[in-house]
């Protein structure tokens, strides 16, 4: 099947040095901090598997927590609303904004409106969006897409980011590149817009459906000023997220912020349930969860691959996959990238998207030794290349009619020693080339990387019969 | 079809194949075997909980100074504090105690509540906690005693924060035990560890973007830990 | 112990001396080796690109072949294709809704070892009686390291070899980016993970690269003979049974 989609988009992250100047340093200290957080906990292994089985059960019974959510956050004064895809989300967003008639919204990172590109739709209905996370700003003023998922902007430098505050920022015209002095700009920026904003939306990192309570998880604080100053605050959360019970966090908490940005704790929890209307009222007065499918369900339905919808976005997969430290995020074309993406995006379209994505991996294994929830991620992937082929019976067909071949050969002891006499003279012709001629294409990959040594003198069944019995 | 049924529909189809009879949700009381029986509590010395809450919490950034919990120690040290910290008006919760109260030290009480501009120009805002976990150096809030509504501890860039030895858990499971009643009660909470932080720009780890850039924590020990000199 | 031999279809073909080595060292040890004719290949090249029929198809033979009570043990020059016949293949055939390839396969993974497991772990040696006075680094690939989970037995066999220096691989446990069909598919990211490879390597100062999977060991070897590089790549099997004389 084709891995020629994220072939040309790596092809072009290869030859960029800084991107990969900047990935490996920053996958490389992210990775260097995770492990020494994990390994401060003698109980790592059974707080993975804790949070493994937690959402396994979870996901499987999704329904009766769904309900759970609804009604406990009903009963809390918050209004629930249920979307099947991208498109109806969005209108229901806008259409809550609209009621408030506030032209501008504050955002909190949240990579469900990232999936369903939100932004652009509030921009069509005359919405502003402010994203208030350093990072997703940068990223927004540059009119770009996030090439990580938790460093959204790891592939600018601090020039960069100078000459974008200096664009778009008011009063930032004699901006410095010192980080500090960044922070504070975007800071104030920000500040202006929080203190008089009408509108928040957020995404959440976890839902409990036992008390109604939605839960971010953050660095910076803007969560928090995003879901407690504004009166009105919309949170699109995938229906994946909803945790049984509150004893629940205890787990996700020790798990994510070691495995994400390699702390004890992140800076800022928030959890809240529903409208808090005590004197003084404390928060929104309008509080509006949007839950999400846009393919979760499909996702769902598979057996092997449901266990993708374990993920709680911490991106330690990212951190220490190879391939996504030389092509980094935007290789994947999507919202979601590294191994998580590889095995997300395709099974949220049915298949139909990201079809490149499984195979861009070399099934090395580490994404699953650092997961906090234990997603089998090769394992996945490799089920997923087989719906591929079993799927999208159409495509690549030489290359179908070529393994079928070689299977039947390999599968036939006899077939597999005459190939082994025939395949000789070829393998020689090849040796020390770097072009395959036509009548090896399938070789072309190999050679253009790496030699191919002369075949042996004898294969190993031929000396074996050479010494005689024994 | 509502989108809601829809939803529901697909979901149910999508998981036809779990066992009717199955518990919805894993529990640790029950289901826990040893490959999933995390650690729950810390067994220990309420001093050594003490001492690696106050270290942690510095090492988020935060300055700890450690009095015994008398009266008048609390008030003093908190003057102490307003002292250091340039305020001389004080934002507090309207139930924060007078007992913690420096004579000399405005207070203004946030009720009626104020708008989030005028909280922006607050000197510093002074309240007690709900908890504090030893291992990760976090406070949490949750909207009880001395704590005021969640804008109090967000918008000012300057927090003196009251916290007591007894209200010292030591681990992450203990502390949202404790906290469970809270969002039972629908209040919201708040977890903190340390002032803000973003490694966003050129990975540098730059301190204090949103939320209060300064927290002082008072930390009021009993006799017995501030007799065994923790530091 | 009658152990059996699974060369690979890759040693038996473009890599023998993985699969003599192994002979070599077994039988110094005492064992006696025996190769089962019918044998061809593991099927992990299918099972693992979408071809999961083919794939088990390929790797029924292999059951058949070695599912046989005369054998005590099977052993393989390979990481991977143990990986493969013991971890995944009883799960390809249960997704499969083969349940007697499952039930078949969970027996006899139970029986079947890479070498250097077999060795330190089954067999409780370490000095297999080897001299190899070169400088040899040791990549640890990554199914043996993280599927089958053969931990240090590789270096505690390389220790006890005579003459042999063992120096420090960098970031040794990073995947050098063969991957099975990922080498030719997506080769340019396969050749720059190979190019950091190498890169370890020359810094190492090592003379010989070694490994227990010969797929590893073709895509390195075919990375260091491309840049010219003097370091020879060899299979751990053919250190295990070096005598070469110390020199001179």
């Amino acid at each position: 099947m084709s891995a020629s989609e994220f072939a040309e988009r790596a092809h072009v992250a290869l030859a960029d040095a800084q991107l990969r100047g900047n990935l490996r340093t920053a996958t490389g200290t992210i990775r260097a901090r995770r492990a020494e957080a994990v390994g401060e906990l003698a109980d790592w292994e059974q707080l993975r598997e804790a949070g493994r089985a937690i959402k396994e059960r979870a996901l499987r019974h999704l329904d009766v927590h769904l309900e759970q959510l609804e009604q406990t956050v009903t009963a809390a004064g918050g209004a629930v609303h249920w979307a099947r895809d991208a498109e109806e989300a969005n209108a229901i967003v806008v259409r809550l904004v609209e009621a408030t008639g506030a032209r501008e919204v504050v955002k909190v990172k949240s990579m469900a409106t990232e999936e369903i590109a939100l932004n652009a739709a509030l921009e069509r209905a005359g919405i502003v969006a402010v994203e208030t996370d350093l990072a997703e700003l940068i990223v927004q003023l540059a009119g770009e897409h996030p090439s990580h998922l938790l460093v959204p902007a790891i592939h600018k430098n601090k020039t960069e980011i100078r000459d974008l505050f200096r664009r778009h920022l008011p009063g930032c015209e004699q901006l410095g590149d010192d980080p500090a002095e960044l922070a504070e700009a975007a800071r104030r920026f920000l500040r202006e817009r929080f203190l008089r904003a009408r509108v928040g939306i957020s995404g959440a990192n976890f839902a409990v459906a036992e008390t109604g309570t939605l839960c971010v998880v953050e660095s910076e604080g803007n969560g928090r000023m995003c879901t407690t100053l504004p009166e009105t605050l919309i949170t699109v959360m995938g229906i994946e997220k909803v945790l049984p019970r509150f004893a629940d966090l205890e787990v996700m908490l020790q798990l994510l912020p070691r495995s994400a940005t390699g702390e004890r704790m992140n800076p800022y929890t928030s959890l809240w349930t529903g409208v808090t209307r005590t004197h003084p009222p404390d928060g929104p007065q309008q509080l509006h969860l949007v839950l999400l499918d846009a393919g979760r369900t499909d996702v769902l339905a598979d057996a092997v691959g449901r266990q993708a919808l374990h993920c709680i976005r911490c991106s330690a997969c990212l951190n220490v996959c190879p391939v996504f430290e030389r092509t980094g995020g935007h290789a994947y074309g999507a919202a979601y990238q590294g191994p998580i993406g590889a095995i997300l995006v395709p099974q949220l379209s049915g298949m139909r998207e990201g079809a490149s994505l499984p195979w861009a991996s070399s099934l090395c294994g580490a994404c699953y030794e650092v997961c906090p929830v234990k997603i089998d991620i090769p394992r996945v992937l490799v089920h997923l290349r087989g719906r591929l082929v079993r799927e999208r019976a159409d495509a690549a067909a030489a290359e179908r009619a070529g393994m079928r071949g070689l299977a039947r050969v390999l599968a036939s002891p006899r077939a597999y020693r005459l190939a082994q006499a025939l395949a000789r003279p070829g393998l020689a012709r090849l040796a020390g080339r770097r072009r395959a001629p036509w009548w090896a294409r399938p070789a072309a990959g190999w050679l253009a990387e790496r030699d191919l040594a002369p075949p042996p003198e004898r294969t190993f069944r031929k000396w074996w019969r050479g010494r005689g019995s024994r | 079809m509502s989108a809601r049924e829809a939803i529901l529909a697909r979901v149910r189809a999508a998981t036809a194949d779990v066992p009717a009879g199955e518990p919805p949700a894993w529990e640790r009381e029950r289901d826990a075997g040893p490959d999933s029986a995390y650690a729950c509590e810390r067994h220990e010395p309420a001093a050594e909980r003490t001492a690696r809450f106050a270290a942690r919490v510095r090492e988020h950034g935060a300055r700890v100074v450690e009095i015994p919990d008398e009266p008048g120690a609390v008030a003093a040290a908190v003057g102490a504090a307003c002292a250091a910290l340039g305020i001389a008006t004080a934002l507090v919760p309207a139930d924060f105690p007078a007992a913690w109260t420096p004579p000399g030290l405005r207070r203004v009480a946030d009720e009626p509540p104020l708008e989030p501009a005028a909280l922006a120009l607050a000197e510093g805002v002074l309240t007690g906690a709900a908890l504090g976990i030893a291992d990760t150096g976090t406070i949490a809030f949750d909207g009880g005693a001395a704590q005021g509504r969640r804008a109090l501890t967000l918008v000012p860039d300057v927090h003196v924060c009251v916290v007591r030895e007894r209200q010292l858990v030591g681990s992450v499971p203990e502390g949202l035990e404790q906290l469970a009643a809270a969002a039972r009660a629908g209040r919201p909470i708040t977890l903190v560890s340390g002032p803000s932080a973003t490694s966003d720009i050129a990975f540098e780890r730059v301190v204090g973007v949103h939320g209060p850039r300064t927290l002082h924590v008072v930390l009021a020990t009993s006799k017995t830990t501030a007799a065994a000199g923790a530091p | 112990m009658r152990i059996a031999l699974f060369a690979t279809c890759l040693a038996d073909t473009l890599a023998p001396r993985a699969a003599i080595a192994t002979t070599v060292v077994l039988e110094r040890l005492g064992h006696e080796v025996v190769f089962p004719a019918g044998q061809t290949c593991c099927g992990q090249m299918h099972a693992n690109s979408g071809y999961r029929d083919e794939g088990l198809r390929i790797a029924r033979g292999f059951v058949r072949t070695f599912a046989d009570e005369r054998f005590d043990a099977v052993v393989a020059p390979s990481g991977s294709c143990v990986a493969m016949l013991r971890e995944q293949l009883p799960q390809l055939a249960g997704d499969a809704g083969d349940a007697g390839l499952a039930t078949a396969a969970l027996e006899l993974g139970e029986r079947v070892f890479e070498l250097s497991e077999l060795l330190v772990r089954e067999l409780g040696v370490e000095d297999v009686g080897a001299t190899f006075p070169r400088r040899v680094a040791y990549h640890p690939a990554c199914h043996s390291l993280r599927v089958l989970r053969i931990g240090d037995a590789p270096l505690q066999l390389l220790r006890a070899v005579r003459g042999l220096e063992l120096v420090d691989l960098p970031q040794a446990t990073v995947c050098c980016g063969f991957g099975g069909l990922f080498a030719t598919k997506l080769h340019e990211v396969s050749g720059a993970m190979l190019a950091d490879k190498l890169a370890a390597l020359r810094a190492s100062g090592a003379e010989v690269c070694t490994a227990v999977d010969g797929s590893c060991l073709l895509h390195i070897g075919g990375g260091l003979r491309r840049a010219g590089a003097a370091t020879e790549v060899l299979h751990l099997a053919e250190i295990l049974a070096s005598t070469e004389p110390a020199a001179a």
